[in-house]
């Protein structure tokens, strides 16, 4: 059902014979074969118009920044002379997204173990189709949801990890608060679940069905086939899932924006209120942001693009790969 | 791996190659706990979410909801309503549709019939892959760079609508490449015997025989574009009147009409709001229902 990955699309595509020199070479066919690559062609000058608007976009505001765009942990690129720079926002960013993925991957993971080997063939697609459900929910739903139903009810959950865990720097600081990176990050693991969790299950559905067997038939019980039949084999898989997952959390808007209230400066204690991401800022400085402010944020999110398209790649490349040895 | 016990009877083979030390069961059955809790762990949020938003929004869903816009209506007011913002939504997503579904089923077509396994397609399709993983709020930066700050044009449902688009054509790309791949290869080459062109043959042979497929994968698309915010705020901007020309000046949207209700501390304010994210949800949910079902609907005719 899911059209994200193409991961099972692309081995049915290796088995196919290129159908080449079929076109008669009437207008038409030559017509219609460049239509179609064209819009190939399209994908990529899209793909490569991004990065050239966004670079060019960016330089003026750039030039006018006093302050250095990379270290510097002020946002004030409305103010004469501008100064700003990406550090807070960066940490912001990749804290929340890390600690979306480590919440989620492995719940998504035991998701995909469940609808592929512990529900029956029939449940499985309805279950399929409930998980998908949650990637149905649009982004400014899961927002106004956290900030009224989920920030209250983290207040509690934050302390009592602060009371546990406080000696790690990570989880201490006096005051523990609710709208903190934190709770942007466990919104956050909620909305990447259905993407982890949909690849995986791609992924099981190739484990080779001779492998199994013979884990059965050896008197594995079902956790000893998964362990050795099928983790093993999902295991680039499954990273690649989780790097997918990794990617969207970097990349979402409208939720954090709601969740988090703004604080300056980065703030290791995660529990607190405060901070910021690439995504969440544009959002909240938009509308009163002048001609420089706009460069600025269209240069923090070159960043994002920069970032989320390495971690794509690679997510890729990593799921990919498994496939050659298929 | 199994470890047989000394005290099983030997007078019974059967119980002893069924026999499964406690330790390893209890293992099992440890996992089994697990991964059901996972999966009512992903439950909880998505009945929640539903229960909070029909919960909240089911006070304001009443005939002014939809016969109003927000004109004139400050925050603390009660009334208004969210008129401007659906017809916003609407107009910009039948344009974007309009825009992408050509521009992908095209692409798909490229990918399956013409590109073989030469090095484009395969540089396409990685593209395509990386495209679904665009932030929303980039596409939105795009067009803003693009469309507004270079080409100078002013704010407008189109430029949303372009936005959009690039976030919905791989999500069309990949759902029609997945069908076209489903349709055998045997009728392809029954066509070509005939002396069908081969163009002809796409567009009369494949796409009809993928097409509930394609039309189920757009569905799903137009559901998915359908909520996205971020791209919007930079892009058409806002407006509480209604405008119902999206080629000139700010719109409404349902998903900023949200945005907007919910950033006023007053309590009438965020009612609307909610309301506007079950009318939201409603459609988003009826598109993916109905994708559902033409989908079961009309699979043994495409898989035949």
């Amino acid at each position: 059902m899911t059209s994200e990955t193409g991961v099972q699309a692309q081995a049915r595509a290796a088995e196919r014979r290129p159908m080449r020199d079929l076109g008669t070479g009437r207008f038409g066919d030559k017509l219609f074969e460049w239509a179609a690559r064209g819009s190939g062609l399209l994908v990529l000058g899209i793909m490569a118009a991004i990065a050239i608007f966004l670079i060019w976009k960016a330089i003026p505001a750039l030039r006018a920044n006093e302050a250095n765009f990379f270290t510097a942990e002020t946002w004030d690129p409305n103010a004469t002379p501008p100064k700003f720079g990406i550090a807070q926002l960066a940490f912001g960013t990749v804290m929340s997204s890390l600690i979306a993925m480590l919440i989620a991957t492995p719940v998504a993971i035991g998701i995909a173990l469940f609808i592929s080997f512990y529900s029956s063939r029939k449940v499985a697609s309805g279950l399929g189709y409930v998980v998908d459900l949650l990637a149905a929910v649009p982004s400014i739903v899961y927002g106004l949801w956290g900030v009224s139903v989920l920030v209250p009810h983290m207040e509690g959950i934050s302390k009592a990890i602060n009371a546990v865990l406080g000696w790690i720097p990570l989880f201490g600081g006096d005051g523990v608060g609710k709208a903190s990176i934190f709770t942007a990050g466990v919104v956050l693991a909620i909305m990447i679940l259905p993407i982890i969790s949909s690849i995986s299950r791609e992924v099981f559905l190739q484990v080779p069905r001779a492998n199994v067997e013979a884990a059965l038939a050896l008197g594995a019980t079902r956790w000893e086939t998964i362990r050795l039949a099928v983790l093993p084999y999902g295991r680039s898989g499954m990273i690649g899932a989780a790097m997918l997952g990794l990617g969207r959390a970097m990349g979402e808007t409208i939720a954090v924006a709601l969740v988090l209230t703004f604080v300056p400066g980065i703030n290791i204690h995660i529990l607190q209120d405060g901070g910021a991401t690439f995504a969440s800022n544009i959002a909240n400085s938009f509308s009163e942001a002048s001609e420089t402010g706009r460069g600025a944020l269209i240069a923090s999110g070159l960043v994002l693009f920069v970032i989320t398209l390495l971690i794509n790649m690679a997510a890729r490349a990593v799921v990919a790969r498994r496939k050659e040895f298929v | 791996m199994t470890t047989l016990t000394e005290d099983t009877p030997p007078a019974a083979p059967a119980a002893r190659l069924n026999h499964v030390s406690p330790s390893r069961k209890i293992k099992d059955r440890a996992v089994q706990g697990l991964v059901y809790l996972s999966f009512l762990l992903a439950l909880i949020p998505l009945v929640s979410v539903l229960w909070t938003v029909v919960g909240h929004g089911i006070g304001r869903l009443d005939a002014q909801f939809f016969q109003f816009s927000m004109n004139g209506v400050s925050g603390k007011d009660p009334g208004g309503g969210a008129y401007h913002a659906i017809i916003g939504t609407l107009e910009q997503v039948a344009i974007t549709t309009v825009i992408a579904v050509p521009i992908a089923v095209l692409t798909a077509i490229y990918l399956v019939e013409y590109a073989g396994n030469g090095r484009l397609g395969k540089v396409v399709s990685f593209f395509v892959d990386v495209m679904t993983g665009i932030p929303s709020i980039v596409a939105g930066l795009f067009v803003l760079a693009l469309w507004l700050l270079t080409f100078g044009f002013e704010f407008s449902g189109l430029a949303g609508a372009l936005a959009l688009t690039i976030l919905m054509i791989p999500t069309v790309v990949r759902a029609t490449e997945e069908m076209l791949k489903l349709v055998p290869n045997e009728l392809r080459e029954a066509s070509y015997a005939l002396g069908v062109p081969r163009w002809r043959t796409v567009t009369r042979v494949v796409l009809p025989t993928a097409l509930t497929g394609i039309v189920t994968g757009i569905m799903l698309a137009v559901a998915r574009v359908m909520g996205e915010t971020a791209p919007l705020l930079l892009t058409i901007f806002f407006t509480k009147a209604i405008n119902t020309d999206p080629f000139t000046g700010p719109q409404g949207s349902l998903p900023t009409f949200i945005w907007d209700q919910i950033a006023d501390p007053n309590a009438n304010a965020h009612d609307r709001a909610w309301t506007g994210a079950l009318v939201l949800i409603a459609i988003i949910m009826l598109l993916n229902l109905a994708a559902r079902l033409i989908a079961r609907r009309y699979r043994p005719a495409a898989a035949r």
